[in-house]
């Protein structure tokens, strides 16, 4: 069984992982201790958890530009989500998923992504074809 | 994504490399907002302090670099964000050479692609502000909500390599706040109390950011008679767009896109919420420390403008900085400069304070200059450094400019 989720065309290539999930938001400089490759940010939903190779589901971008750069900068060094999702991007994390080659899709057809994917999840992310496959789970009634 | 001739040309790679991989990477992003095509700019502004660029972002800027000049040059003027380390100061804060190393590198890539070195987040205040209507591609959300709302120019958050890109090419997709839909109001809040103050202005900037939480979302403000100060609308815009990663606010009667509450609302107004008193001292009560002793008391994010350094300086007189606390203020080089000549950086540091140029405290490898000195407890009267702060090792409070004076001298927060 799976879920299929459509979204706007996205950037990055199709990559597959494990799903991080929180209702909160996202920001590479504010959120994260990218050294030890965790959510450093003492608010954060997702405080000490490492985000390295997950499919980070999220609600939306905030703060500021840093993100455009630290993502590439992530990845060169193997300590980068696979791909993020949100409900809505900012321009900054569109032009540091392009930068860095990493997935990212946005604007969901059936509503809020933090509540239709579960952290644990796997799932196929498209950003070319604009889809989002949530495997082992069944489509919505 | 449309393109015309010339941007066919550096697609092909006609015009070298270096433009060739930035209309890529910007018909990359411009497909993901729906671009029609681009939209010449008259400037670009990027950020790229070294903590951020990181070795792949230094590698990178080095790589275009190393393209013949005619390749490689800006075709616009391109202005740069603070650095990640004042190379005059650098040792006394716990930065490395490996750090400076890496500045040094960054300084002489971005000096071969024609990059004027300005180093500041104030450049609306201090270099070449925009005119209204005007394009532009600006890094630094502060830099980019100020000129946007205050200034009514149009630019979207451009992170470095898509300033970079905009630099090169002398343009950038057409999507975002370039366009006129984008720029209504979406939100609409009546301010009951004007704030006080330039951290006043920053709680209710940050309240309204953390209110409307996306890019997309446009708030208008009602209550606000007369127009607030430069360095007030610079606190209030920063902290928005730090809470809300928001790039444009109105304010009715004030911001020139907005000589009234109809001007920027297509059809009925959006309903209005209010905000009184409690709203703001429930943002303010997340970083209160009454009493507490503090490590490090900051002034920085945005810099500093001349009047605030005037403003230090006469807070300081007389009077000498506590000697378990330090006193670090940001500043660009040009302001720094001219704060030289008027003897107020002389008076700051006579105090025992600390003035660094061309950075801004946030984006100086803040965890590990807090680690090499023991910093933890930190107090700003900027509303966006003590939102940043928090992921970074620190416990940031919040207090107005006399006060953050009186703590930095005391050792204690009032």
């Amino acid at each position: 069984m799976t879920l299929r989720l459509r979204c706007h065309p996205g950037i990055g290539p199709r990559v597959e992982g494990e799903a991080l999930v929180a209702a909160d938001d996202f920001s590479a400089r504010y959120d994260l201790d990218r050294l030890a490759g965790t959510f450093s940010r003492p608010g954060h939903k997702l405080a000490g958890l490492s985000y390295v190779d997950r499919v980070l589901v999220l609600n939306t971008a905030k703060g500021g530009v840093a993100s455009a750069w630290m993502l590439r900068e992530m990845t060169e060094r193997g300590l980068a989500p696979k791909a993020i999702l949100f409900n809505a991007a900012n321009t900054i994390l569109a032009q540091g998923a392009a930068f860095a080659g990493m997935a990212l899709c946005d604007r969901f057809e059936d509503g809020d992504i933090t509540r239709l994917i579960a952290t644990g999840d796997r799932v196929i992310v498209d950003p070319p074809a604009g889809l989002v496959t949530v495997l082992g789970k069944a489509e919505r009634s | 994504m449309k393109l015309n001739g010339e941007e066919r040309a550096m697609l092909a790679g006609d015009m070298g490399e270096p433009r060739r991989w930035a209309v890529e990477h910007m018909m990359e992003v411009g497909r993901m907002f729906d671009a029609a095509d681009f939209v010449p700019v008259a400037q670009a502004h990027m950020m790229a302090d070294t903590e951020s660029l990181g070795e792949a972002g230094v590698a990178f800027l080095e790589g275009l670099a190393a393209h013949p000049p005619a390749e490689r040059r800006v075709a616009v003027p391109m202005l740069t964000d603070p650095r990640g380390v004042d190379l005059s100061y650098y040792r006394p804060l716990g930065q490395t050479e490996e750090m400076a190393d890496l500045e040094r590198r960054t300084i002489a890539a971005c000096t071969d692609l024609g990059i004027l070195m300005t180093d500041s987040c104030v450049t609306y205040q201090t270099i070449m502000p925009p005119v209204r209507g005007e394009h532009v591609a600006y890094g630094d959300t502060g830099v980019v909500i100020y000129c946007n709302s205050v200034l009514g120019a149009r630019s979207n958050f451009e992170g470095g390599p898509s300033a970079l890109a905009a630099g090169l090419t002398g343009r950038t997709p057409r999507y975002g706040l370039h366009l006129d839909r984008n720029r209504r109001a979406t939100r609409r809040f009546i301010v009951g109390e004007r704030p006080e103050g330039l951290t006043g202005w920053g709680v209710l900037g940050g309240l309204i950011g953390r209110l409307c939480g996306s890019y997309w979302e446009v708030p208008v403000l009602e209550g606000i008679e007369g127009a607030p100060t430069s360095d007030e609308m610079k606190h209030f815009g920063a902290a928005m767009a730090s809470f809300g990663s928001t790039p444009l606010f109105h304010i009715a009667g004030v911001t020139p896109e907005a000589p009234d509450l109809e001007s920027v609302c297509d059809g009925p107004p959006p309903e209005p919420v209010e905000i009184g008193r409690k709203d703001l001292e429930g943002l303010r009560g997340n970083f209160g420390a009454s009493g507490d002793e503090v490590d490090v008391v900051v002034f920085a994010a945005p810099q500093l403008s001349h009047v605030e350094m005037a403003r230090v300086a006469e807070l300081l007189e007389g009077r000498r900085v506590h000697e378990r606390t330090a006193l670090v203020v940001c500043t660009s080089p040009t302001v720094a400069a001219d704060c030289g000549r008027l003897g107020i950086v002389g008076r700051i540091e006579a105090a025992g304070a600390v003035v660094l140029r061309g950075t801004c405290f946030y984006n100086q490898y803040a965890r590990e200059i807090g680690e090499a000195n023991g910093w933890t407890r930190l107090l700003s009267n900027s509303v966006k450094i003590v939102n940043i702060l928090g992921g970074y090792g620190y416990r940031p409070a919040l207090a107005g400019m006399e006060d953050c004076v009186t703590a930095a001298v005391t050792g204690r927060i009032p």
